[in-house]
This record gives C-alpha cells, structure tokens and sequence, in this order.
C-alpha cells in the first residue's frame, strides 16, 4: 500500500495504482476522454494533468501511479485552464453537428464541453476530408468525429483481437481505419460493436434503422412481430433512470404492444429450444461419436464471424444450432404462420437485441431465410429500442405489466441466463443432465462458470463421467482455450475439454456492443445479477420443462433433431478470409 | 500470374528467414521489401502478416507511420519540387500548383499511367537558382510557370502530337 494526499485528503491504495483511480477513492473526478475501466491508460487526450508538489511539470493521473508521500492538486485555477485549452484544441478538429449526432446527449466530450462552459471557437476549424464507411450495415465509422483517444483500437486489437482497426499515419494525419483504408466489411470486423460502446464521441455508432421499423409498423399490409433477448430486460432501464440492473421483461412486452407489434415473443423462449436442439446435440456427440468433441457453442454471431475467419479448423466443432432469435423468426413465419393462419410473407419480425452483429447476422448466409424469406427482417439494438421508446412519448417507467404472447414468449430460466457469460453452456448441462439421467439436476445453479473471469474452466460430474467444461469470454481469451484443443488434436491426446462456450464481448450479452453505454465490470455483474434473479424466480428452470417448448416439438418439429428440426433451427458454416480486399 | 505470385512468396519468405528471431526486424523486413519492389505491395505485406503472425492492421500502422515507407508504386520520373524558403519565395508554390493542374495529382501520388510521381521537398541546396524543380537527377533552376509543361514533355514517352 502506498499513502498520499490529493487536494489534502489523505488516500491510500495498492501500489501501482493511477493517481486517476487513486482521486476517484476521495470523491474527486478527473475528466478524461481517453482513459476507460477496461483499457489500459493511453495517454492520449491530456485531460486528466495533475501537478504533484515537487514537480515543476504537469503531468497525466491516468498514467502515473501514486507513490508514497505525493502531495497532488488536481484542480487549481491553472489546470482547469490547460484543461480548457485542450478540450478547444480538440474541437478545433471536431465538426459542430451535435445535434444531427448518434451521441447527442450522451457524448463525453459534448458533456465536458457543456461542463466546461465553452461558449466560442478560440481556434481555426480543421476538418479533414475523410469518409464515413456505414460498409458493414451494422456500425458507422465517422472518422471525421475521432479525437484519437484510441480506445476503439485498443477495443479492437487488445480486447477483442481481431485488429479490424488501427491508427493509420501520424499527426494531422492521423485516422482510424483498416489497414490500407479499405472498407470495414473488406476488413477482419465482426460487426461485434465494442468499438461503438467505447467511443467517447459519435465517431463510431450503430446504424440506426428504427426509422425502418417504424415505417413497417405503419404498413397496414404488415403483421409485424417483436422479440426482445434475454440481455436487453436488464440494461434498457439505464436509458431511464432505474437502478442499473433491474429486469424490466414484463414493462417491455406492455411497451412493444403499444409500439404497434401484433405479437410480442421473447428470445429466451428460442433460446429453450436452442437448448433443446444443442444439449441433444452434445448427447450424439459425446454418447454417439457422431461429431466432433468438444462441442462449441454458436449463438454468439460475432464469434461465429470471428471463428469463420480467424479459425477455421474449429468448423466441425460448432454447434450447427441457430441463435435464439433466428430461432424465433423462423419459427414467427411458419409454426406462428400456420397456426394463425397468417401469410408467413406479410410477417415482419423486429429483434431486439444488445448486439449489432445480430444485425449482420440476419443476413449471414442462405440458412437465415429457411422459412422461404428472410426470418428476421430488423436487428435493432437496446440503444435504438431506448430512442423508439423515447419518440413514442410512452411513460416507460409507469407503464403496467403485461405477459408476451404465448406460443413463442413464454421461458425458463434456462432461457434468460442465455445473456451472461456462462449461460449458455449451464442451461445446455441442465437440460443434457436431465436428458442422461432423466431427472433434473439437484443443484440448477453452477456457479463455478459464472461471472466475469475471462476463462472458466470445470467439471461437472454428469452420469458417473466429468464432462470438462471451459467458458470464455472478450475475444482474446478465446486462443488459450482453443490452441489447447488443437494441442490435444495433434498428439492425438485425449481432448481437454468437452464443451465450450464463447461469447464475444466481455461478460456474455450483457456487455453487448448493442447495449446502453459506460460498461465496465461492475455494470456487467449487476446487469447479469438482474439476470440470474430472473432465472432463481422462474418456475421452471430447465429448458426441456417449458409447456410451450413441448408443445412446439409435438405438434410442429416432431424431436429435437428431427429433419424438420434440422431444416428450420440449423446452419452450416464456411471459412472466410480475414481480409476480402 | 500465378509465376509473379510464388516469386512474391518466395521474396516474403526468404527476408523472413533472414531477419526471424531477430527483434524489430518488422520494420527491417519492410525495408527490404520496398528496397526490392519499390514500394510495399498490398499482396507482399498480406504474406508478410501471414508468415510473420503480425497482424496486417500491426503491419500498416508501421508502413503509414514513417514517410519512407510507400504504397503505391513510385512513379517512373520523380519530380521533387522544392517548397523551401527561397524557392518558395520565389513563386514555387505557383509551380506546384501547375504541376498538379497539368499531371492531375496530389504531392505524393503517381500518374495514372505510371510516368511521373510528385514529391514536395525543402531545399536541394541551390537556392541561388531558385525556383528550382529536380526530375530524376536533373535540376531545373530558375524555372517560370509557363516552361513547366516544355519540362514536362521532355519525359512523355508519346509525344503529343502538334
């Protein structure tokens, strides 16, 4: 531990500890704009100078560590001058359309600036003339609006590990783009969004398509349907003021039946039935040797992109399985279709989810218009939802609770855990357990692949055998886990796991590229808390218990598997290469 | 094609062996390459990034970072203008513009047809000719807007017709 004084409170933290973090211990903020709880410190905007007494220079809290004795102002007359200073040098290479930006309202900078009470252009404007790329359909990079804080790249390159994006040149110069300023769908991007979440200004945002979705709501030809993913029910209620984490499920179906849908459907239900179609899976695979262990999982759009690109050897271990919510949209236009008789072609089905890969996803091969068109026509993500909400003039807050619609709304708590990391691979052992033995688990719970660690690795003892499972999540946690399967594979060892799971963003859904923005680790464990509350309150906790699942496979899909089953819920994946162009 | 590929390969390959082990030695492999090719070629830099498992994004922000490091495939005359304090003084920023004007490209690019590249420089140590313009090894000093094009054509491989 190391001691000292900031604006002559006394702090004390570990060593190694930023002055940055160090401040925030005795209730001072330091502005930054480069400097996030999951990065590293960058140094890159110059916001965040202190002065340490003894010192004649300026220098950055976000990367200078406490030492024993500093004495720290962070605030005097000076700094907060300098401060401006920089916060005018950066506008002077930022356009002035605030109120025509994705961030309105919610953009750091515009925040600092309105903080700072800037009221005039004390320097000569220089915009350089570079493109929008909206290539992906999924994410916006407007590069024109980047301060170079660098936290999309080191998102990119650090955390996730795909390097779509880097700083190309220097000075003046300098933008972000791919290597080679070729578009981002020519690029290594996977459409995940992490980027977007972490921009502190609107040089990075998700495609807006709620214009979209309100135009089909108006089309009286259309019967439009919605369903919301298990993420979502815990994170919109930040754009509202609830306290973060809180499960507002039955407050949204009551809000999309007054948006206009016909129908509102819930993720979590195809979730169940992803669950019965991969634990079945896993059955064959592990009893039957028909397929490759270990079984990995596929819900996840972004590491299927990222997996088709980066390692292709993995092919044949991905669950064929498709993602709940095309599970749902497939199923809205011919088990819904039929049994309302509904012409399937005047079905839209709207998700909405905390992801923008979804949004590329719906699209992503042939298998994703199994029911003759395309199963899912919208992706919006949570921060759209929150705008829809918001232009509707509904009170969101006081709105009453409603039940979704049955036949495809109704869920276990298998289903909803879905949106954490873990999820997935817990709800597929309850059920694989209960399928084994024939009878449910004693303890559902398994709290050993739960929460925020990168890797997880058990065993979990099922039929007399330890199934070895491993869960990883934020990309870059991905190569530990699989270079030990391929080390496995190639000296013909026995494999070191059974099952894996992989999700994309750190945390599983809840820490969605989609999803309301200032992540960190504590508002991933609290979204995915609001989660587990939801699965410990459900009556029925295992995928295989839902009344409606069953009534889905007796009367539409015959079993799990079946080729009804095989044509309608699953999909084939091919290599990609890492750069088209 | 196919021939021009595998020299490529081979070329990657073969500077890779060379500087492996060694550290930094991204940035001397680079070097090399465009010591060989000219420039750093889109195709060599995808086999670089394949055989050295450096990502291509890793690979250009080094290639885009140092000015000596081209992209494009350098022009077959190089024009250097200079934009230093006499030549300036003396009106080559005039020239510059004439030059642009009359090859349609910016300083650093290449034309169309692969003849001539521009490149701005600050002074060629002779300012007493200022404004002074070099192709290839060949200084021009002294020169007025309206000679630029008589310079220019005496590098036209088909002459204009009159």
């Amino acid at each position: 531990m190391v001691k000292g004084k900031i604006n002559n409170i006394a702090v004390e933290v570990d060593e190694g500890v930023s002055i940055l973090d160090a401040a925030k211990k005795a209730q001072i903020k330091i502005p930054t704009l480069c400097k996030h709880p999951d990065l590293p410190p960058g140094a890159g905007c110059g916001l965040c100078i202190i002065r340490i007494k003894g010192t004649p220079k300026m220098l950055r809290a976000c990367c200078t560590p406490l030492e024993e004795g500093m004495e720290i102002t962070t605030h005097d007359p000076e700094i907060v001058a300098v401060r401006r200073t920089v916060l005018e040098l950066i506008l002077s290479n930022h356009p002035n359309d605030c109120l025509q930006c994705g961030r309105n309202n919610n953009c750091e900078l515009q925040t600092l600036v309105a903080d700072f009470g800037i009221r005039q252009e004390s320097f000569q404007k220089f915009l350089p003339d570079v493109p929008k790329d909206d290539s992906t359909r999924t994410i916006v990079l407007d590069p024109q609006k980047c301060i170079r804080c660098g936290r999309c790249v080191k998102v990119c390159q650090e955390m996730q590990n795909v390097w779509a994006l880097s700083f190309l040149e220097r000075g003046f110069c300098t933008r972000i783009s791919p290597a080679g300023d070729i578009k981002l769908a020519d690029s290594p991007c996977i459409r995940c969004g992490q980027c977007s979440n972490h921009c502190p200004t609107g040089s990075i945002v998700e495609l807006d398509e709620t214009a979209r979705v309100w135009e089909l709501l108006q089309d009286q030809d259309k019967h439009c349907v919605v369903q919301i993913a298990p993420a979502v029910r815990v994170a919109i209620g930040e754009a509202f003021g609830y306290p973060l984490g809180t499960n507002l499920t039955k407050k949204l179906y009551a809000l999309l039946r007054r948006l206009g849908f016909k129908a509102v459907f819930d993720t979590n239900f195809g979730a169940d039935v992803t669950i019965m179609e991969e634990a079945n899976e896993f059955i064959q695979r592990l009893q039957k040797g028909k397929g490759h262990l270990p079984l990995i999982t596929s819900c996840c759009p972004g590491w299927v992109d990222f997996m088709e690109k980066f390692h292709p050897d993995m092919i044949d271990h991905f669950s064929s399985c498709k993602s709940p919510h095309e599970i749902v949209g497939v199923l809205s236009k011919t088990y819904y279709a039929e049994k309302n008789n509904i012409d399937p072609k005047k079905i839209v089905v709207v998700s909405i989810m905390p992801c923008t890969a979804k949004k590329n996803e719906i699209i992503r091969s042939e298998e994703m218009y199994a029911s003759g068109s395309q199963d899912v026509d919208v992706a919006l993500t949570t921060r759209e939802l929150a705008r829809m909400i918001k232009q509707a003039g509904i009170d969101f807050v006081n709105l009453p609770d409603e039940n979704p619609d049955h036949l495809l709304g109704d869920y276990t708590g298998a289903g909803v855990i879905f949106g954490a990391t873990g999820g997935v691979m817990e709800a597929a052992l309850r059920t694989a357990y209960f399928l084994l033995n024939g009878k449910n688990m004693e303890k559902v719970e398994l709290n050993q692949i739960r929460g925020l660690d990168g890797v997880k690795v058990s065993e979990i003892p099922i039929n007399g055998k330890r199934i070895r499972v491993a869960v990883a999540h934020g990309l870059n946690h991905v190569e530990y886990v699989l270079d030990q399967v391929r080390e496995a594979e190639k000296n013909n060892k026995e494999m070191p796991f059974h099952f894996i799971e992989v999700m994309a963003c750190l945390g599983g859904c809840v820490g969605g590229g989609g999803q309301p923005y200032g992540v960190t680790d504590e508002l991933r464990a609290k979204r995915a808390a609001g989660i587990y509350q939801d699965d410990k309150s459900s009556k029925q906790r295992c995928s295989h218990e839902n009344p409606f699942v069953q009534q889905l496979y007796k009367e539409f899909l015959g079993a799990p598997l079946s080729e009804k089953a095989e044509h309608l819920l699953h999909t084939h994946y091919h290599a990609r290469p890492v750069y088209a162009k | 094609m196919i021939e021009e590929k595998k020299s490529m390969q081979e070329e990657v390959a073969s500077l890779v062996e060379k500087w492996k082990d060694k550290e930094g030695n991204l940035i001397m492999i680079l070097h090399e390459l465009q010591n060989y090719y000219g420039y750093v070629p889109r195709p060599a830099a995808l086999e670089l990034s394949r055989v050295l498992h450096a990502p291509l994004a890793r690979i250009y922000e080094v290639i885009t970072f140092y000015n000596f490091f081209k992209l494009e495939a350098p022009g077959k005359h190089t024009i250097s203008l200079c934009l230093g304090t006499a030549c300036y003084l003396k009106g080559s920023a005039i020239l510059l513009n004439e030059i642009k004007t009359l090859l349609n490209i910016e300083e650093g690019q290449t034309t169309k047809d692969g003849l001539f590249q521009l490149d701005v420089v600050r002074c060629l140590g002779c300012c007493g000719l200022a404004p002074v313009i070099k192709i290839d090894d060949k200084i021009y000093g002294k020169v007025q807007k309206n000679q630029v094009m008589g310079i220019l054509s005496e590098y036209a491989e088909h002459k204009p017709e009159v």
